[in-house]
């Protein structure tokens, strides 16, 4: 038996028992259940699949689960706190910022990570940061417009 | 609903999925109030000429029989919650909100307090699909009728216990109230230890839009927390005990048939299931690397068949074209060869569009189980109960003995038809005897689901010198008939769509054929202003008779700002407009071109749509400004590559889709017509995208691009 792999996922601590080449995806949705976390292309193009690894957005379909090791990986099932929503997922909610959401947590993801290094970003610094997000429905402008929202309410929080 | 009624004229469209079951089982009547509980309950019965509406919507469809049996549309129960029962599919256009507001509204309940229960072929009424823009126009007021029929029910129950005829009752805010007495009573109390049934009436009167409260107004989108939160679960998502995941061995090209076999190795991995029926093989394993493996291990040779590719494509739709000229599938009036002679200039012109993908994010993915010889499926499709009797055949085992279950699925665009993902996962769900998840991968979606079809519009046209149509000759190969007909006041007219043989599986996309007819239709209409030395507004207004269309193409260009005036080099405006599926739509687009780089890009849209009485104004928004969006995709760089069975580029990284980059500024003009009935959204904003921005390319450039896509290399700069 090969050595388990340790991750940290929403705070959690997780052994696993898995090929260290399985894409952390997978290794989310098949054996630890997270499966807000989405497929969409398998190749890093859409974004679908998006997390966090030590705060920055990163296509978890492109990531061997051995190379999310010892980094602290956040799902979209971690950001809400207590009952409280994360301001950028309130946000999303404020804007009705999705229409079938298949999309919606890799962009609440990488806004999260947009919104963790530009506290204030112009619209034009949103497309630049979410061009790798695919929205097949088109919900762009409500996206630019969740992000400026959940940038203000953080701002107002001191977040 | 008052006010002249949008009919749906019958369209033999050829790409349009169409198939009807032949038998329906439902849970009887006994049974949902076992399954509910008590309360209130308006049923559909047989021979409801309006389910027949809804179920039989166009004339090539099978004329569906009604369900032999009850089924409930509505339920009140003891605690005054309201459960809805639809056949339809939430699939991001926000029909579970919308249709929750309906039930609302006409029932006289709070909004939060309805529950709508969606496309479960086992607890909701046979629907023919979430497809054609019809769930506004025909379950809206199927609902409606329900909750009115129900609220009948709770005002006569009321005027019985109170002893009062039911004629001074009112019905508001979840109660009953006599106003003569001052005496009220909650619905909940009213439904209290009773099973109280009523059949749908055929005709009810229901609250015409300029009384509704709850409908015509923004509401947020049903259980909205749980997509931002991830917890829903799309078909993808879902675990079952003991569940497998199932892989397909895809044949190398499309056509090729399985000539030699060898699964040795693989039925002999632990844990791994194999299948191969004709040629079908797939393999079901407690992780999808290792259905993989078990794959890969399988020796399997396939005879392929030459095939055509897509530089060829036009010139193959044409020389394949049916030499029967099919008499259901033209319209003619007066004589083009009159026309022609008459008019002042002349016009002929050729349009294409290349075959696109829906590649809806969530791929074709379903999850079956068996249970001794009952199945039940999970999976995202429109059309649940087309899926529940198409495995019903394959499997043969009766309809009964099938659920169909569809969770709010990750978008569909009418990509979602077909059961091909239902039919694999239970095929190896039976061999494995556990349940089996099949996930198609973005290749194979790309690949394996169908296109929305390539084609060839030619046009002949005339004008008299005064810009008057004198001739409209339109020909369409292989897209379809939706939006064949023109909205244009033309005397003579030949119009007539030529069916041929399609290289690529093809079906249902967001507007059918409507998109490729618009795009012909209204490029060629600018074409003819040009001639003119007219205004493409002016020309248009000055051939349509029709007011609503009138009213949005005045709308965008009002708010536009048309006719503008370049001001800077390689911009310039265009506009487009038109009719389909009973909502009207005109767009307005600015594009900037620079002309060294050959780069194009759309500056900023205006669109305005009107579609009757405005259900969800937020929603409509939502659906016109996302149409807009996709639309880009289509007109811009959109386009199936394929060579001899093979598609070429299929992935996100050689398949470009909008993204935000691409995004202009745009705008939604909603015209709302209290007078008139709920159309649909979800397909016609699309249509008037792509020759409002082609118009506007040869407004900037002086090139007239007839191809969608149109500059999927950016424009050449030889051309300009």
């Amino acid at each position: 038996m090969a050595k388990p792999i340790e991750l940290e996922i929403n705070g959690k601590r997780y052994s696993l028992q898995c090929d260290p080449g399985t894409p952390l995806l997978s290794a989310l949705r098949d054996e630890l259940g997270l499966t807000g976390t989405k497929y969409g292309c398998g190749e890093g193009q859409c974004g679908a699949c998006t997390v966090l690894m030590d705060g920055v957005p990163r296509r978890s379909c492109q990531i061997p689960v051995s190379a999310a090791a010892a980094k602290s990986i956040t799902t979209i099932e971690g950001l809400e706190k207590a009952g409280h929503l994360h301001p950028v997922q309130q946000a999303f909610l404020d804007a009705g910022a999705f229409q079938c959401a298949y999309c919606t947590s890799g962009m609440i993801l990488s806004s999260v990570g947009l919104l963790s290094t530009n506290r204030n970003p112009t619209s034009a610094e949103i497309i630049q940061s979410l061009q790798g997000n695919i929205c097949r429905c088109g919900t762009y402008p409500r996206i630019i417009e969740a992000v400026h929202l959940a940038a203000k309410s953080m701002q107002e929080r001191g977040q | 609903m008052s006010g002249s009624s949008v009919k749906f004229v019958p369209e033999p469209e050829r790409y349009e999925f169409a198939a009807g079951p032949m038998h329906h089982f439902e849970l009887a009547r006994r049974d949902f109030f076992k399954f509910l509980g008590a309360g209130i309950a308006v049923f559909a019965v047989a021979k409801d000429s309006l389910a027949k509406q809804e179920t039989a919507p166009t004339q090539g469809f099978h004329q569906e029989e009604l369900p032999k049996d009850i089924t409930a549309w509505l339920h009140i129960g003891e605690d005054g919650n309201v459960t809805a029962f639809t056949g339809k599919v939430e699939i991001g256009q926000n029909i579970r909100t919308s249709l929750a507001q309906t039930v609302a509204d006409e029932l006289r309940v709070p909004f939060e307090s309805v529950t709508m229960v969606t496309a479960d072929t086992a607890l909701t009424p046979f629907d023919f699909g979430t497809v054609g823009s019809r769930s506004m126009p025909t379950m809206s007021p199927q609902l409606r009728r329900a909750a009115s029929a129900a609220r009948d029910l709770l005002v006569a129950a009321a005027a019985k216990e109170w002893n009062v005829p039911a004629e001074g009752l009112t019905a508001a805010d979840g109660k009953v109230t006599d106003p003569a007495s001052g005496r009220s009573v909650r619905y909940a109390e009213l439904a209290r230890g009773k099973t109280l049934a009523q059949n749908l009436p055929v005709e009810d009167p229901v609250t015409p839009p300029d009384q509704w409260t709850i409908a015509g107004k923004s509401v947020p989108k049903k259980s909205a927390r749980s997509f931002v939160t991830g917890e829903h679960k799309y078909t993808p998502d879902l675990r079952r005990p003991g569940m497998l995941f199932g892989k397909i061995l895809r044949p190398p090209s499309f056509g090729a048939t399985l000539t030699s076999y060898d699964a040795k190795a693989a039925q002999a991995m632990p844990g791994v299931f194999v299948v191969r029926d004709g040629d079908f093989i797939g393999a079901a394993a407690s992780s999808e690397s290792d259905a993989l493996k078990a794959l890969a291990t399988i020796h399997a040779e396939w005879k392929e068949v030459p095939q055509t590719s897509s530089k060829e494509l036009f010139s193959y739709l044409k020389e394949n074209a049916s030499p029967k000229s099919d008499e259901r599938s033209r319209r003619t009036k007066g004589s083009v060869e009159d026309g022609l002679t008459a008019a002042a200039h002349r016009l002929d012109a050729t349009y294409t569009v290349a075959f696109i993908a829906h590649a809806p994010l969530e791929p074709r993915a379903a999850l079956a189980e068996w249970t001794d010889e009952k199945l039940t499926v999970w999976t995202g499709s429109q059309r649940p109960f087309a899926v529940r009797d198409e495995l019903a055949s394959v499997f043969h085992v009766p309809e009964i003995n099938v659920r169909v279950i569809v969770p709010d699925t990750g978008s569909a665009y009418g990509g979602k038809h077909t059961s091909d993902a239902a039919l694999e996962a239970a095929r190896l769900a039976r061999a494995a005897g556990r349940p089996v998840q099949v996930v198609w991968t973005r290749e194979e979606e790309f690949t394996w689901a169908y296109f929305r079809p390539a084609g060839v519009m030619e046009i002949k046209s005339g004008i008299a010198a005064d810009g008057a149509l004198t001739a409209w000759e339109f020909r369409n190969y292989n897209c379809g008939m939706s939006g064949i007909d023109t909205p244009y006041v033309v005397s003579n007219q030949y119009i007539q769509f030529h069916s041929t043989q399609c290289p690529l599986r093809s079906g249902s996309y967001r507007g059918l054929a409507a998109t490729a007819n618009f795009f012909a239709r209204e490029c060629h209409m600018d074409e003819l202003a040009h001639a003119a030395q007219m205004d493409p507004l002016a020309f248009r207004l000055k051939n349509l008779a029709d007011p609503r269309l009138q009213a949005v193409l005045e709308a965008a260009a009002k708010s536009f700002g048309w006719p503008r005036k370049k001001t800077q080099e390689g911009q310039g405006f265009g506009i487009a407009g038109g009719l389909e599926k009973g909502g009207y739509v005109a767009t307005c687009a600015e594009v900037a071109v620079d002309r060294s780089s050959g780069a194009v890009r759309v500056v900023r849209m205006t669109t305005a749509y009107e579609c009757g009485a405005i259900v969800n104004p937020d929603g409509l928004r939502n659906q016109v400004i996302g149409a807009n969006i996709q639309g880009l995709g289509g007109a811009l760089f959109e386009s199936i590559e394929f060579e001899n069975g093979r598609i070429t580029n299929p992935r996100f990284s050689r398949y470009r889709v909008p993204r935000f980059r691409d995004l202009p500024e745009i705008e939604a003009l909603l015209l709302n017509r209290k007078d008139l009935p709920s159309a649909g959204a979800g397909e016609t904003p699309i249509m008037a995208v792509a020759p409002a921005i082609g118009n506007a390319i040869f407004h900037a450039t002086g090139t007239r691009l007839r191809t969608l896509p149109m500059v999927p290399n950016g424009l050449a700069p030889s051309r300009s």
